[in-house]
């Protein structure tokens, strides 16, 4: 109850009555964490498998050595791909190709290995060729007996060798991160300023930097809180894999929530009114989580966009929070982001206090 | 306890108009101090440049040698304010309110129920301020002014939004304030809540001071008549006129109106007649004041 002996602080009391206010307001729970939780569900859960190439289904009808025997590590490189059905009747096996219900027939005769493939689906037809000459080459050199003498292997340069939920998750979460920032804060200041609460504080025996400062603790709370939600259901639900330095989000989300603060101050200083602080701060955020890669990678956009993108505060959040949650990568990776999240901080503050005002 | 409060020719301009164009007054300890005046006088303009919310044009303000303009906090904390506008944090209920502002002016939230009660919000503690009607978050208002048992208390039309009721509740309440010597200045339209609360008041109008004396003195000074009204046809107008001390006699549909300087023999003469039927008198109100001082209808 109410009766408490000893006094709260005023920054202590502050941020409660500014975090009360946050959680009581369902408009504002469901923009800082049901919206973005949506999105990681539809992107991380409804798309996730799409990266994979579909596999091929192929028929064998009768003994194939050629895949019978293939050494272990290749079956299992090569099975990736590869459905293998074994039925009884070459006919019948060709007339389920013909209809489409399989992609290939596979059958051997001594040393002969003849598949018989369907152009209807093209795609499919050149990934069942490609993959048993590479079966048949396997086969050839385990019967000369003669160790390969080139080997190949591979690498890919997008993000997409990240499935697709280790990078939608760690890229949303700097999204949510940066949008319930600015926004709890723009609206926060205006709501404030409008109602008469700003001047009404203005007269109390408070620093003016208590009110900043209260909206900082309860924006990295949020932030926090985004972060659990948002790990605990990438993991739980969606195949999220964690590396080592994941814990490193902590001070990105610091600064990251330091950084969009300081936009979100500066919206609600030059807005009337809570509605235009609103779209003020969307205008601002939503271009700039397309053009950081929130919601898609940017490897293939075109350079000078990709320049756009790298004077974002969001790009450097998002590539942090990549780096040290799935791209394996340790404290020296957070240089980078949180200098220029600290210099937006620096510089977007210094002109939110310049433009301040007490009243409406 | 209390603090004196210093206003010397005070101008406070917002663009070519001078809101409060040269005022001075001094508000003493423990003083309940009153501003009257109508709509656009300059009341708020001239309270929150004393508590430090504008900054004085030209001229000075001082409480307790303090000057409000510099946000000093061991002044602050020495002041309580409701402003015209209830401001209070959203979502936050009546008792919440209290316990923050308590909060903010350092001290323990204990007499949050006690100032609930005092100003009969008890049941709506727990209601969220968006759900008080306007005379409640008024009320509340006050409250959250007084959770620090300020030394000094500015009130803006503390009574504006009540119904008669309340109002009358509310000035049980507020007469009390400065029994332990606290000072309090509150603005007003209302004579009579002028005439019930304050010890002096100052009539205010078009950012001018007019004339600043106890509420009695206001109106012994004015030179009014006082109206005797009751319903029509029970004395015939002529016959009234007759009587000594009467200025003037008006019969309408509703009533019957005698004007007097000197209303004892009237109402004697009155009861003789047993003739005291809806019988309502009205001495000098603010309007009487204020149009002896400007000439004008008071426009409140
Ligand atoms: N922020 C402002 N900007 C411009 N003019 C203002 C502002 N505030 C007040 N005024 C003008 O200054 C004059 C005095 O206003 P003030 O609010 O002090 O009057 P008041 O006596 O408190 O009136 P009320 O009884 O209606 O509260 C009015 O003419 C008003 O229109
Ligand atoms: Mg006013």
């Amino acid at each position: 109850m109410s009766r408490g002996t000893a006094a709260r602080s005023p920054l202590g009391a502050l941020t409660g009555a500014m975090f009360k206010g946050f959680v009581r307001d369902r408009m504002t729970l469901f923009w800082a964490v049901a919206f973005p939780l949506m999105f990681l569900v539809l992107f991380g859960g409804v798309f996730t498998g799409q990266d994979e190439a579909p596999k091929v289904d192929v028929v064998q009808v009768g003994a194939v050595p050629v895949l019978d025997d293939l050494p272990a590590a290749a079956r299992d490189s090569i099975g990736e791909g590869l459905d293998v059905e074994k039925r009884p009747g070459l006919d019948a096996a060709l007339d389920s190709l013909r209809e489409g219900d399989v992609d290939a027939v596979v059958t051997q005769d001594g040393d002969d290995v003849t598949l018989h493939f369907s152009q209807a689906d093209q795609v499919k037809a050149a990934q069942v060729r490609g993959l048993f000459q590479a079966v048949v080459q396997i086969a050839d050199q385990a019967a000369s007996g003669q160790a390969p003498r080139f080997t190949l292997s591979t690498e890919q340069v997008e993000d997409d060798s990240l499935e697709q939920i280790q990078y939608v998750t760690p890229s949303l979460l700097g999204w949510a991160v940066a949008m319930s920032a600015t926004f709890g804060a723009a609206a926060n200041l205006v709501a404030w300023r409008v109602s008469g609460l700003l001047r009404r504080l203005r007269l109390a025996p408070i620093r003016t930097s208590s009110v900043v400062l209260a909206r900082v603790g309860v924006s990295v709370v949020i932030a926090g809180v985004q972060a659990a939600i948002f790990i605990g259901l990438g993991v739980g639900a969606f195949g999220l894999k964690l590396t080592g330095w994941w814990p490193l989000i902590v001070p990105l989300l610091l600064f990251g929530t330091l950084s969009f603060l300081s936009i979100g101050m500066l919206a609600g200083a030059v807005s009337r009114t809570e509605e235009g602080a609103v779209g003020l701060a969307n205008f601002v955020v939503l271009p700039m989580a397309f053009l950081s890669g929130s919601f898609f990678p940017l490897d293939g956009a075109p350079t000078w966009l990709r320049a756009v993108s790298s004077c974002l505060p969001l790009k450097h959040l998002n590539d942090g929070m990549l780096d040290v949650m799935v791209r394996g990568q340790g404290p020296s990776a957070l240089l980078v982001p949180i200098a220029v999240l600290l210099a937006f901080t620096v510089v977007l503050s210094a002109v939110a206090a310049r433009v301040f005002r007490w009243e409406a | 306890m209390g603090a004196a409060i210093t206003v010397d020719a005070l101008v406070m301009t917002y663009g070519s108009l001078r809101a409060v164009d040269g005022v001075s007054f001094d508000v003493r300890p423990g003083e309940f101090f009153g501003l009257l005046g109508p709509n656009g006088a300059g009341k708020t303009t001239t309270l929150e440049t004393v508590e430090g919310l504008r900054k004085p044009d030209a001229g000075s303000v001082a409480i307790d040698g303090y000057d409000p303009w510099k946000r000093q906090p061991e002044l602050q904390r020495r002041i309580g304010v409701q402003l015209q506008s209830s401001a209070f944090f959203e979502r936050l209920t009546a008792r919440e309110q209290l316990v923050t502002f308590a909060s903010l002016y350092g001290v323990a939230s204990g007499r949050a129920d006690e100032l609930l009660e005092q100003v009969g919000l008890t049941d709506k503690a727990n209601s969220p301020v968006e759900k008080l009607s306007g005379g409640q978050a008024q009320r509340l208002s006050i409250a959250c002014a007084l959770v620090h048992d300020p030394e000094v208390l500015f009130l803006d039309e503390p009574t504006a939004a009540l119904d008669p009721q309340a109002r009358r509740n509310l000035w049980d309440f507020l007469e009390g304030l400065n029994d332990s010597g606290r000072t309090v200045v509150l603005t007003t339209h209302s004579m009579e809540e002028a005439e019930v609360l304050c010890d002096r008041v100052a009539i205010i109008d078009r950012g001018r001071l007019l004339k600043l004396d106890t509420p009695q003195a206001l109106i012994r000074g004015l030179d009014v008549a006082t109206r005797i009204s009751v319903v029509p046809g029970l004395v015939r107008p002529h016959e009234a006129r007759a009587w000594p001390g009467v200025a003037d006699v008006v019969e309408s549909d509703v009533a019957l109106v005698i004007e007097t300087r000197d209303p004892g023999p009237v109402l004697a003469a009155l009861a003789e007649r047993d003739a005291l039927e809806g019988l309502a008198v009205t001495k000098g109100t603010l309007e009487d004041v204020f149009l002896s001082l400007t000439g004008r209808e008071y426009r409140a």
